[in-house]
């Protein structure tokens, strides 16, 4: 048994009056890449901006190496070693993209070098003072995972990195994230494109209506296709 | 940049919403008719206690706040700039009694036609942006309307018109007496009042409405959200003229200070600390002010500061006004007995 | 000598009032766009705070005998502290609701800061004097240049740069930047966005206290000069739209000379030339001349 990174129990949220979280539990094995899956609507993203503290009505625990974070605030939670890239892949289009990638402040050492960073997305570097949302919706992509791993944060959050993007650069963009956790990043993935992510994950949690509905070890995921399939309904 | 959460600012009036279904004895203490008897039959006896010049003088800014207050309350539009309306009406109908020897009446419909003109002038600029740019739009042009006022040849300019002739009502109801005059200011205050309560409650009121809590909706089902938002400002301009006007009657006087825009942000006060979206917030919220102003006159610039201080006061902890939180305790408590 | 119709002093003249004026309108134009930025609101005591940013001026040189120097700096701090302090305990409780409700507050506040100061120093207005080594002039031949005017222009100019430089230039500025984009995902990076946006108010009002400072030698220090100006300051912000920072400091300056100019031709429009700007403004392009939405 690996240690467990980040954990989630009876997790609740809240936009206004709708209840979108009913109780999300799951974890999040160090070194791991932990995937939740599930259709439009099922709580996904929330569970992600709940941890990160961006939904500000939540309930239940989200512990983290040891401490409980539901009640700090999102950049308290970043802090910790919690990066983020969000849904739709949040390039800010006032900055160019060398200020896009240096944006998010360095929390910890050990973070990448900006010349590693450049390595792993050569793309980015002849592009440095392009307007940030100027790049191909790809290199946006690459930009957004490209600004955390500069921080030292080890726990990536990966909203639906492959959406809308061409299968070449699916392609890329999963062969990165493998790199990434053979350099012992530890990733949460929420994914709606369940072929790219059953080649990533070593776990997968389905939700449902804002629950955990059901856990699939990378290796039970053959014999139980036609569940997850139903699922997922593709 | 549109504000997305428009619909809070008004959430304060909309305590009378569900109360359809009250039985007996509530459904006589909401009946809008007894109350406003009850209130008529005050009004009327009590200019023999109290001055009545005084009681005439808060129900002419009873008036012109319940004009700012539809504005604001019911179509979500704030507006800095509704000592402009006030005040031109104000010269207007000073100058029309003054130099062309109007009656009481006729001096007082042209004021209120100058602020429904003027009000269609601004309404048309400041209706083409929202939010907080509507609010500097109308500062902005009240602004210039101020420095019109100041050059323009038939203001008095610093002086203003002073000793303006209470001249008679249709020519022959004489208007010399404060009494008369009281009642006159009462008779146009209940007029006023009627004709805000009338808008709000018609179908042009429910538009107004569901524009101000979502416009993008309001205009996909087929209404020209910019026409109904540029009525609803020269409706209320033209009542905020009526009660300029009718405010020369009592004092005889229009000067610079009805068309500053301190007037502008008094007028805001009176009804936001009346309570924003009611119909009787702006007369209590009128009352208090003048109160004060009088109780405070004498002592250089510390009503200003308790105006600011009320006002700091209201935003941050009291939002609903006087009468949107006596509303809102009693929709509670009734919900809960 | 002629020029356009009248001599040409009066024109460089009226000119030089024009584009000093103008300083003033850049400089608190910018430090409202600042605010607007970040924090959704139209400042409305940004008047009030140019005068207070005056008072302490005086006051410092009035009780402390400190003078026009240090004062130039030390009032935009301590203004700025005040405002910053402001922002913590009366604007971040109410910085989620409308944000009309922002500008009802400031405008109390206004209310508050110009009586207190009417309360304590009447309306008259006190006076101060320009430091030595500004005072006096230079003869350009045409037309008299008195220094301190000229030294206003470029303080007003050295300040917008630094600012621009600032927001431009800076990472502090690129996060600024994000953050009024979106400010929720700058601060799910670690960024402690309410500080940056106390900050920000401290800097906004920091930069009206300047301007405060500078028109003190110049304008009778007077509790009512802040409100004076800011309306027609609203009115540029109007005209130039909020969302720039190059928009506020270009339109400020611009509409001093425009105001200048009808000084020389139609004087009695002087007073209400920016304002009619703002109508046409509105009429042709509603977002401003720099906005790119409404």
């Amino acid at each position: 048994m690996t240690d467990t990174l980040l954990q989630t129990k009876n997790l609740q949220a809240w936009y206004g009056e709708s209840h979108i979280l009913h109780g999300i539990e799951f974890s999040v094995p160090k070194g791991q890449i932990v995937t939740l899956l599930g259709r439009n609507g099922a709580g996904k993203t929330t569970t992600l901006r709940s941890i990160m503290g961006l939904v500000k009505n939540r309930t239940g625990s989200v512990v983290h190496e040891g401490t409980e974070t539901i009640k700090l605030a999102s950049n308290q939670i970043a802090k910790r070693g919690i990066a983020y890239c969000p849904e739709e892949r949040g390039i800010f289009s006032s900055l160019n993209v060398k200020e896009n990638l240096q944006l998010p402040p360095v929390i910890a050492d050990g973070g990448m070098s900006e010349e590693r960073v450049y390595e792993l997305f050569p793309i980015l570097k002849t592009r440095g003072n392009s307007q940030g949302t100027k790049l191909s919706g790809g290199e946006q992509q690459m930009l957004a995972i490209a600004r955390i791993l500069r921080t030292g944060a080890q726990l990536l959050l990966l909203d639906e990195p492959t959406e809308g993007l061409a299968p070449v650069i699916v392609q890329q963009i999963g062969e990165i994230i493998k790199r990434l956790k053979d350099e012992g990043f530890t990733i949460l993935l929420v994914e709606q494109n369940f072929r790219f992510a059953e080649r990533m994950g070593d776990v997968h949690y389905v939700i449902e209506h804002g629950e955990v509905v059901d856990r699939f070890e990378r290796a039970e995921i053959a014999n139980n296709r036609e569940k997850i399939t139903g699922y997922l309904g593709v | 940049m549109t504000d997305t959460t428009k619909t809070d600012f008004n959430r304060a009036g909309e305590a009378k919403a569900g109360t359809a279904s009250t039985s007996g004895a509530a459904a006589v203490l909401t009946d809008i008719r007894l109350w406003s008897a009850i209130g008529i039959v005050v009004l009327l006896i009590l200019p023999h206690y109290v001055y009545p010049v005084m009681i005439a003088k808060v129900l002419c800014f009873a008036l012109f706040a319940a004009a700012f207050n539809l504005l604001l309350g019911f179509a979500g539009l704030l507006s800095f700039g509704h000592a402009a309306f006030f005040g031109m009406s104000a010269y207007v109908t000073g100058y029309c009694l003054q130099s062309l020897g109007f009656t009481a009446e006729l001096g007082i419909l042209a004021g209120t036609a100058a602020g429904a003109l003027l009000g269609l002038a601004m309404g048309l600029l400041a209706i083409r942006r929202q939010g907080i740019y509507f609010a500097m739009i109308t500062l902005a042009l009240a602004q210039m309307v101020y420095f019109v006022a100041l050059q323009a040849p038939f203001t008095g300019g610093e002086d203003g018109l002073q000793g303006v002739p209470r001249r008679d009502l249709f020519g022959i109801i004489d208007m010399s007496s404060n009494m008369n005059v009281y009642y006159l200011v009462l008779g146009v205050f209940c007029i006023g009042l009627f004709i805000v309560y009338r808008t709000v409650h018609s179908p042009f009121g429910q538009v107004l409405k569901s524009i101000r809590e979502n416009e993008p909706r309001a205009i996909s089902l087929g209404y020209d959200a910019d026409r109904y938002k540029l009525m609803a400002f020269v409706l209320s301009a033209a009542l905020s003229g009526l009660a300029g006007s009718t405010k020369v009657m009592v004092f005889q006087l229009a000067s610079l200070t009805d068309i500053q825009w301190q007037m502008s942000g008094e007028v805001v006060l009176m009804a936001v600390l009346g309570g924003i979206g009611t119909m009787v917030g702006p007369l209590v919220g009128a009352t208090i002010i003048i109160t004060l102003q009088n109780e405070l006159a004498q002592i250089g610039s510390v009503s200003t500061i308790v105006q600011g201080a009320v006002f700091v006061f209201c935003v941050l902890a009291f939002r609903r006004g006087i009468v949107g939180e006596i509303k809102h305790r009693w929709t509670t408590w009734r919900g809960r007995s | 000598m002629d020029f356009l119709g009248v001599p040409f002093p009066v024109f460089a003249g009226q000119l030089l009032i024009g584009l000093i004026n103008g300083a003033f309108y850049a400089v608190l134009s910018l430090g409202l766009a600042l605010i607007f930025g970040l924090l959704n609101i139209v400042n409305f005591a940004h008047g009030a705070l140019y005068m207070v940013g005056a008072f302490v001026a005086f006051l410092l040189l009035d009780i402390l005998g400190i003078g026009y120097w240090p004062a130039l700096l030390l009032s935009p701090i301590i203004v700025g502290l005040f405002g910053m302090v402001i922002e913590r305990f009366l604007l971040r409780p109410i910085a989620d609701l409308d944000h009309l409700y922002g500008l009802l507050l400031t405008f109390g506040l206004a209310l508050l800061i110009e009586g207190f100061f009417r309360q304590m120093y009447g309306v008259s207005g006190e006076t101060y004097a320009i430091p030595s080594i500004l005072q006096g002039g230079f003869n350009l031949g045409f037309m008299f240049l008195p220094t301190y005017r000229a030294w206003v222009i470029v303080a007003a100019i050295i300040v917008c740069g630094a600012t621009w430089f600032l927001i431009e230039q800076t990472r502090l500025g690129a996060t600024m930047r994000a953050a009024v984009e979106n400010a929720d995902l700058v601060r799910a990076f670690g960024v402690n966005v309410p500080l940056l946006v106390t900050l920000t108010y401290g800097l906004g009002v920091a930069l009206a206290a300047f301007a405060g400072v500078l028109a003190a030698p110049i304008y009778s220090v007077n509790p009512l000069m802040g409100s004076n100006i800011i309306i027609v300051v609203f009115a540029i912000v109007v005209i130039g739209g909020l969302g720039s920072i190059k928009g506020a400091i270009i339109s400020g300056f611009l509409l001093g000379l425009c105001e200048g100019l009808t000084r020389v031709y139609y004087p009695e429009a002087s007073n209400i030339v920016i304002f009619v700007v703002m109508a046409i403004v509105l009429v042709v392009r509603p977002a401003g001349l720099f906005g790119k939405t409404a």
